[in-house]
């Protein structure tokens, strides 16, 4: 029997000792006509066949040159990451609420907050959120409950936020009446224009989201963006990718200083580039932190460093009172369970990358993408659609529907980038390309090689 | 008795300035003179500089500090600590799998496993449809919730914002219900753990959207009016959600959708064995009868002919939309497919039947050696509720107390205080992994307990002796707040 | 038994409520928790009082107390406006525990007209409350 230790002899005694007949009888209690027939499941199968039959299943699927982007990238993971990531007294382990028993897993909570506060700039972070779109809805709910001067729970999103964090933004905090407001983008430049944000002017609004880089990769102007919003008294949430942050300013020095303190209010983001594998999109991690004043509006689970009875320092989670288990109905979210193996990995590879090694990651997937626009920009029909500075991202204009290109690609073995006609019809035929650290000249060469002749074929053919 | 690693280091007093793990480097170093000065880093983040050995020996030396399911036995109320196979954790694992990129063609090798597993919930919980998006127990609530208010909403029922909840209910219960910006009514239940039928009828009415149990419930026992609520909530206009927290309790037995459940969430890191993690990843898919269907969260796995397909907003207008960026922790669901299909209809089924068995074997050994039992006329489920409230009287120890004992012992705590109904409590899980020599074993070391009880409080009241640390200062820990590391100015 | 000071008045919830007099005109009143109050939560590590100028009504959440184990909402007891907040608490939450009807009070209230004591608990009757309570 699969995974059950028991002999019959086991049974025998157990059923002896419970004072009962059969298994059954312990099921006595649930009314007979509720009962459940045989169950219509395929029948068990041994490791051997089952491996068989996903290897086969996993193979057909191929492994593509990959130029997507658009909110899970693809870096080099380090190997010991995910060899100790899958030790099973991490990956087996329960939340370290018994904490004398859960060091490990709390030191390294501890040592991941400090790596994300470093990253981004802030005071306090917490224990992860599920994804960065999630962790968007979580810090537009927090914004309400931090900003006391704002009644209004008046959000605005940039329509160059990825767009579906707008869709789980709106899915998750929706209910709480918490009202979305879109910001255009300025069309020539690809990023938020100060322009858009003046109507805002002294009006009630909770909070300014700004996504850096934003969805087209372009780089927003953030401390005009940040100054503008606390002039305002309007919080900041800062949507970031990680890996940026190695190159670009921390949150967390946005703006000009202020008496409300510098930069962004509260940070989030998909902390999936950090070691986490694409795995057709997750488990990965959200991250969030913020200033010390706002610690106890914060979701999730936090580990601070504390004494115990002896002097020794050590770890516990702390604050639990915002928390579900504690606070039920007035807790602050109702997660319980985060992503904490993804954690584990995230802090493995920020350890080894250290910040040397996620600028050089940041700057060559920066330098890829700037050598694959240009390649790309040179075919005939193909040009780039924004002036802004970029990351690691792009969007591509295409004289001709976008959808037929990438299948042309596709058959070739490679993923050539996101369609943008549907989210973004207003700009044509549009396709956001990524290149990160992993593409290699020949990868590049053969994108540009393969697009120009993708792109000579249809252009024949019509 | 157990050997943990003692005292580590934090990362960032093993480093030097300049020390680098080059190998895991890219190999060119370009400038970042493309970035406009003003949106550049001006320093540096205070990041490690470690070895890579270093970094290995570090976080396996902290993975040491743990007590885990691989290396203890880990009885832990409604948390369902059974053994996560292996083969799981490497078919997830194959490169081709994870480099699947969640934006790329509909991958049809992975997307077929996904569909399976859909259609494998379905037919265990008796419902009509499942979603696998949410990502953890706490987000399948939510999406619970959120369907019934959607369901309400569409046919104009706009006054239904009650959930009622019981007294016994998990934190997340009411926690999700105000999320869903409902508000929450809670009602008691009587001696034997049953919910107060007559409190429901009382808490009933034109304003009720729902009600959310756990089947048993968080009390270890089975729900034994279950129909007569199911009639009570259906009659009043409220839609029936089954949290499944206790899903392992019943698999096989009895589905949630015949006791009348319109809406489901499952743990599949529970009930379907998909690792804990230290805190997650979860998975919470949610599965729902017909009335409910037209609301699941997106995206869900169609078919077409022999093709599989994401159905997303365009095929279910009506659904509360989209809960993660993609399409929840597919690598979580792929683990629990792997797990269903090594169990099989067979294995299916005996996992209730072990649970139940050890379970039960459990609470009439504690209960021999003196120990009290919550609800001592009624079978448990699979975990059952001990209650130390006479030992608390007589000896002036605690749940909390034996608890930190048991870790001396080499098991790790029950969960205690939960449910907060029951004074002085422990919640034991054992699950049906468990061979009986290791609840032998267990219930060797609780006698050895009530015998310091008696003789030595003292050791019981500064336990454990053992571990790396002794118990924290949690007040201190939330006083003075030390949630991160900084270097020293 | 616990401490229920003669010159105070109670709620169900557990908050006493004090009138201020001299130095505000009539219908000024301070609110703290009780000595029960404080003991059943523990050491608290946070309390949170509302903003002077914010106007409360009468059962409305005002502040919150915060333990290790346990967060509690403060209702105010009556309707009116806050005039004056325990600053203090903010660097020392033990202040409620160690002098819960003194220097741990919570805020003050300029009441909407004089406040009348009759819809509070006595003492005697908060004792009775408690008595009855324990059972």
């Amino acid at each position: 029997m699969a995974f059950i230790p028991h002999t019959a002899d086991d049974i025998d005694r157990m059923l002896e000792r419970i004072g009962a007949q059969s298994i059954d009888d312990l099921f006595d209690e649930i009314p007979a006509a509720l009962r459940a027939g045989a169950l219509k499941l395929p029948p068990a199968m041994g490791e051997m066949e089952l491996g068989r039959l996903l290897t086969e299943r996993a193979q057909g699927d191929g492994r593509p040159v990959n130029f997507i982007g658009a909110g899970a990238y693809e870096h080099h993971i380090p190997a010991p990451v995910w060899a100790i990531t899958t030790r099973g007294e991490f990956y087996s382990a329960y939340t370290p609420y018994q904490a004398e028993a859960s060091q490990g897993t709390l030191q390294l909570i501890y040592e991941y907050q400090s790596m994300m506060c470093a990253l981004t700039g802030m005071e306090v972070s917490n224990a992860s959120l599920y994804d960065g779109a999630s962790a968007l809805a979580e810090a537009c709910l927090m914004a309400v409950r931090a900003n006391r001067g704002s009644n209004s729970r008046r959000i605005l999103l940039p329509r160059s936020l990825n767009p579906t964090y707008r869709q789980v933004a709106h899915a998750i905090a929706g209910n709480q009446g918490l009202v979305f407001e879109s910001v255009d983008f300025d069309r020539a430049a690809g990023r938020t224009a100060l322009q858009a944000l003046l109507p805002y002017s002294g009006q009630d609004v909770t909070a300014l989201v700004i996504q850096q880089p934003n969805f087209f990769g372009c780089l927003e102007e953030v401390d005009e963006l940040t100054d503008w919003a606390h002039q305002n008294k309007i919080l900041v949430i800062a949507v970031v990718n990680p890996i940026s942050l190695a190159v670009l300013k921390a949150p967390g020095q946005w703006g000009a200083r202020t008496e409300a303190g510098h930069g962004a209010d509260i940070v989030c983001g998909e902390g999936q580039p950090l070691g986490v594998p694409l795995a057709s999109g997750g488990p990965y991690f959200g991250f969030m932190t913020t200033r010390m004043q706002y610690v106890r509006q914060m979701p999730g689970r936090i580990v601070g460093r504390t004494v115990d009875t002896e002097g020794r320092p050590g770890f516990s989670l702390t604050l639990q009172a915002r928390e579900q288990h504690i606070r039920r109905s007035k807790a602050t979210s109702n997660i319980c369970t985060n992503q904490g193996l993804l954690v584990t990995a995230a802090t493995i590879y920020m350890s080894l990358l250290g910040a040397a090694g996620l600028q050089r990651v940041a700057a060559a997937s920066l330098q890829r993408t700037a050598d694959l626009v240009a390649r790309l920009s040179a075919v005939a029909g193909v040009k780039a659609a924004f002036t802004a500075a970029r990351f690691h991202e792009a969007v591509l204009l295409l004289d001709r529907p976008v959808p037929p290109v990438l299948n042309a690609l596709a058959q070739r073995g490679i993923l050539g980038g996101l369609d943008l006609t549907d989210r973004y019809p207003e700009l044509g035929h549009a396709l956001l390309v990524c290149a990160t650290e992993t593409k290699l000249d020949v990868d590049i060469d053969s994108y540009a090689a393969a697009l120009a002749d993708v792109m000579q074929v249809a252009r024949a053919a019509a | 008795m157990t050997e943990l690693q003692a005292r580590e280091p934090l990362i960032f007093e093993l480093g030097k300035p300049g020390r680098q793990a080059v190998t895991q480097f890219p190999p060119h170093a370009p400038g970042t003179a493309e970035i406009p000065a003003h949106l550049r880093r001006a320093v540096p983040p205070a990041l490690p500089e470690v070895s890579e050995l270093q970094a290995v020996r570090h976080f396996t030396r902290l993975s040491q500090m743990n007590f885990s399911i691989d290396t203890h036995f880990y009885p832990l109320g409604s948390c369902t600590m059974k053994y996560n196979p292996k083969a799981c954790n490497s078919f997830a694992m194959l490169p081709e799998f994870l480099a699947l990129h969640p934006l790329g063609p509909e991958p049809q090798g992975f997307m077929a496993c996904m569909y399976e597993l859909q259609e494998m919930l379905q037919e265990i919980t008796g419902m009509q449809g499942v979603s696998l998006t949410p990502m953890a127990g706490a987000q399948g609530e939510f999406a619970g919730v959120a369907m019934i208010r959607a369901y309400h909403q569409a046919r104009n029922d706009m006054g239904r914002t009650e959930i009622i909840v019981p007294q016994a209910a998990h934190g997340t219960n009411p926690a999700t219900a105000a999320m869903c910006g409902c508000s929450v009514k809670e009602i008691p239940c009587d001696a034997n753990g049953d919910v107060d039928i007559a409190a429901l009828r009382a808490a009933v009415g034109p304003a009720t959207a729902g009600i959310m149990l756990t089947n048993p419930s968080t009390l270890g026992v089975f729900e034994h009016k279950i129909a007569e609520v199911a009639r009570i909530v259906h009659e009043a206009g409220g839609l029936l959600y089954y949290d499944g927290a206790n899903l392992n309790a019943i698999l096989g037995k009895v589905r949630p959708g015949d006791m009348g459940f319109d809406v489901i969430h499952m743990n599949l890191h529970k009930t379907f064995s998909t690792p804990h993690g230290g805190g997650g990843p979860g998975s919470g898919a949610v599965g729902v009868g017909a009335r409910l269907l037209p609301y699941l969260p997106i995206p869900i796995v169609g078919r077409d002919g022999a093709r599989y397909r994401w159905l997303t907003e365009r095929d279910l207008p009506q659904s509360i939309g989209r809960l993660s960026g993609f399409m929840g922790n597919a690598g979580v669901n792929l683990r629990a497919y792997i797990y269903m299909r090594l169990l099989g209809r067979e294995g299916m089924v005996r996992v209730a039947e072990f649970a139940a068995l050890n379970a039960n074997y459990l609470m009439k050994r504690l209960q021999a050696a003196g120990f009290e039992a919550a609800y001592p006329k009624r079978r448990a489920s699979h975990e059952f509720i001990v209650t130390l409230k006479s030992e608390n009287r007589l000896y002036g120890v605690t749940a909390m107390d034996v608890a930190k004992r048991l870790l001396d012992y080499g098991f790790h705590a029950p969960t205690t205080y939960f449910p907060l109904l029951v004074p002085e409590c422990l919640l034991i899980e054992p699950t049906e992994t468990e061979a009986k020599e290791d609840l032998d074993r267990f219930c060797e070391a609780m006698i050895a307990i009530r015998r310091e009880m008696q003789h030595e409080p003292e050791k019981l009241a500064a336990a454990p002796h053992t571990m790396p640390v002794r118990r924290l200062n949690d007040v201190r820990a939330a006083k003075q707040l030390d949630l991160a590391w900084k270097p020293a100015a | 038994m616990s401490d229920i000071p003669n010159d105070l008045r109670y709620t169900k919830s557990h908050e006493w409520v004090r009138k201020v007099h001299g130095e505000a005109p009539d219908g000024a009143v301070e609110i703290g928790i009780s000595q029960h109050a404080q003991s059943a939560l523990g050491d608290l590590v946070f309390v949170e009082v509302p903003e002077a100028g914010r106007t409360l009504s009468a059962g409305e959440a005002s502040a919150v107390v915060e333990s290790v184990k346990a967060a509690s909402d403060v209702y105010s007891p009556v309707s009116g406006k806050v005039i004056a907040a325990n600053g203090e608490l903010a660097a020392r939450p033990e202040l409620v525990n160690q002098d819960p009807y003194g220097a741990g009070w919570l805020f003050r209230v300029q009441t909407n007209g004089p406040f009348d004591e009759a819809t509070l608990m006595s003492p005697v009757a908060y004792a009775q409350y408690l008595a009855d309570e324990a059972k």
